[in-house]
């Protein structure tokens, strides 16, 4: 195979970019040869030992738990409020306001009122979190409610399609590239707010073994439990949100 | 018996930006008695489509009144729209069963299916369909529901002229077996003349009734090209304002 050949391959590509990544990474850790960036190696090695005794799996499950269930009670919401709003004028005119007010208030003015407001507890964490995400799924589902085929409602209409078999048939397949859309932003979003959630006002996860590695000066740590984070989400992308936009495009030319 | 009475004071379409006021139809007064395959002709744009969707309930902005006369319950309505409509995401065979009701047939599905040469692309789905077939597509769909009123809107353009005859001699056999109300809008005359019974002739907007046609050919002898260009002749020749739309 010629090298041409050979780096065409985007497999190749990738694989090569991720090396490269890393070597970078190892050059400029000797280069400086400090504790506040440590080798890959030695972060490997951090990772393991904290897998090992079974504290990265513990604050990392918290946080994926954190994470599912504000992120399903952000999706579900949002995805019900911007179908209303996107289907009915009146109410979207009318509550157009506070989605604009929501969508400005820094998250982390948020969590701290949802704490001072509802105590250090883990509702309130969620509480936090789902209405940092929440005005987003919302503002995205309406954009694609509005941009519905009327055409395609006007012969379910016609057809004397249930209300259910509408939104199932009709509706949301149309919605599925703006569902999508919001899952990833979102997931990424949350990601984000609930480590700070975590620092402020709980006592594991992510966010507080983060704070306490910060304290420490502990780089390897933090970097360790970074990769851990990033490869999870990888993970979600590949096995679930990957396959699911397969199916969905399936009838696409 | 689904006998329609049509009195349609005024449709118009409110000004949006450069265009003005539109008014679509002035004093339209149609009869449409029951089991009647009735052919709406009239130039292009002078709101024929707007009427079928009135008639279907779709538009609600009008004034007027539709009376739909139906015995027990609402008119089923089969709608073969003017293009073709089909859900993307779903398959041939799942766009025509989506519109009946679960405990369906399968077999008449099938039978439509064949008639209108579908059985191989019936898991298709409709993206990979030239526009004649989700045409015939979304007439098999207007026929499995069994309508009691079967509006259809110039259905036939875009297929090649052996489909289009095949179509047409199925139709006129299903409407024949089972007759339900027709309303069929076309521009094409000698089209109008092979199937209706009634043809009603509508002038440019504001829409209005010009004038209604009985077409007394024998339906035995609706296909012969003769008869239909003899009629046509005749009809141009009596009604000379009929001459100035087409």
């Amino acid at each position: 195979m010629t090298l041409t050949k050979f780096l065409s391959h985007y497999r190749t590509l990738n694989l090569l970019s991720i090396l490269l990544f890393i070597g970078l990474w190892q050059g400029l850790a000797l280069y400086l040869s400090d504790n506040s960036l440590p080798t890959p190696a030695t972060v490997a090695e951090v990772f393991w030992q904290e897998t090992l005794s079974g504290q990265l799996p513990y604050h990392l499950g918290m946080t994926l738990l954190r994470l599912i269930s504000s992120f399903v009670v952000a999706m579900l919401l949002g995805c019900a409020i911007g179908i209303l709003l996107g289907r009915n004028q009146k109410l979207d005119v009318f509550f157009d306001n506070w989605l604009v007010i929501f969508l400005n208030i820094p998250a982390l003015v948020t969590i701290i009122l949802c704490y001072v407001w509802f105590g250090l507890v883990e509702s309130a964490a969620i509480l936090a979190v789902v209405i940092n995400k929440l005005p987003n799924v919302v503002v995205t589902i309406r954009e694609g409610t509005r941009a519905l085929d009327k055409d395609l409602l006007e012969m379910a209409r016609c057809y004397r399609f249930s209300k259910l078999k509408t939104l199932r048939h009709v509706i949301w397949p149309q919605l599925h590239p703006f569902v999508m859309g919001a899952t990833r932003s979102g997931l990424a979003l949350i990601w984000k707010i609930i480590l700070v959630v975590e620092l402020l006002g709980r006592s594991n996860g992510m966010g507080y073994q983060l704070h306490l590695f910060f304290q420490l000066f502990d780089v390897a740590g933090i970097l360790a439990y970074t990769i851990a984070f990033v490869a999870v989400i990888q993970v979600i992308e590949l096995l679930i949100l990957k396959p699911l936009d397969r199916k969905a495009g399936r009838w696409r030319r | 018996m689904t006998a329609i009475t049509v009195d349609i004071i005024n449709k118009s379409y409110p000004a949006a930006g450069q265009a003005g006021l539109h008014r679509a139809i002035a004093d339209l007064k149609l009869s449409l008695p029951s089991n009647e395959f009735i052919c709406l002709v009239g130039p292009s744009g002078c709101g024929k489509t707007t009427l079928l969707n009135i008639i279907a309930g779709l538009d609600q902005d009008y004034s007027g009144e539709i009376t739909v006369e139906q015995q027990h319950k609402a008119p089923k309505i089969g709608y073969v729209f003017q293009n073709p409509r089909l859900l993307p995401w779903r398959t041939v065979r799942e766009n025509i069963t989506l519109t009946l009701p679960s405990d369906y047939d399968p077999k008449t599905v099938d039978a439509l299916l064949e008639t209108m040469q579908l059985t191989q692309a019936q898991h298709v789905y409709p993206e990979r369909l030239s526009l004649g077939m989700s045409r015939r597509v979304s007439i098999i769909r207007a026929f499995a529901v069994d309508p009691d009123v079967l509006l259809m809107d110039e259905p036939f353009v875009s297929l090649d002229a052996p489909t289009a005859r095949q179509v047409r001699e199925l139709l006129i056999g299903l409407w024949q077996q089972r007759p339900h109300t027709v309303l069929f809008v076309t521009h094409d005359l000698r089209e109008a003349i092979a199937l209706a019974d009634r043809l009603i002739f509508l002038s440019p907007p504001p829409m209005q009734s010009l004038s209604e046609i009985r077409v007394d050919i024998p339906r035995d002898i609706r296909d012969d090209e003769t008869a239909i260009e003899a009629f046509r002749q005749k009809l141009l020749q009596d009604h000379p304002e009929i001459r100035a739309l087409l």
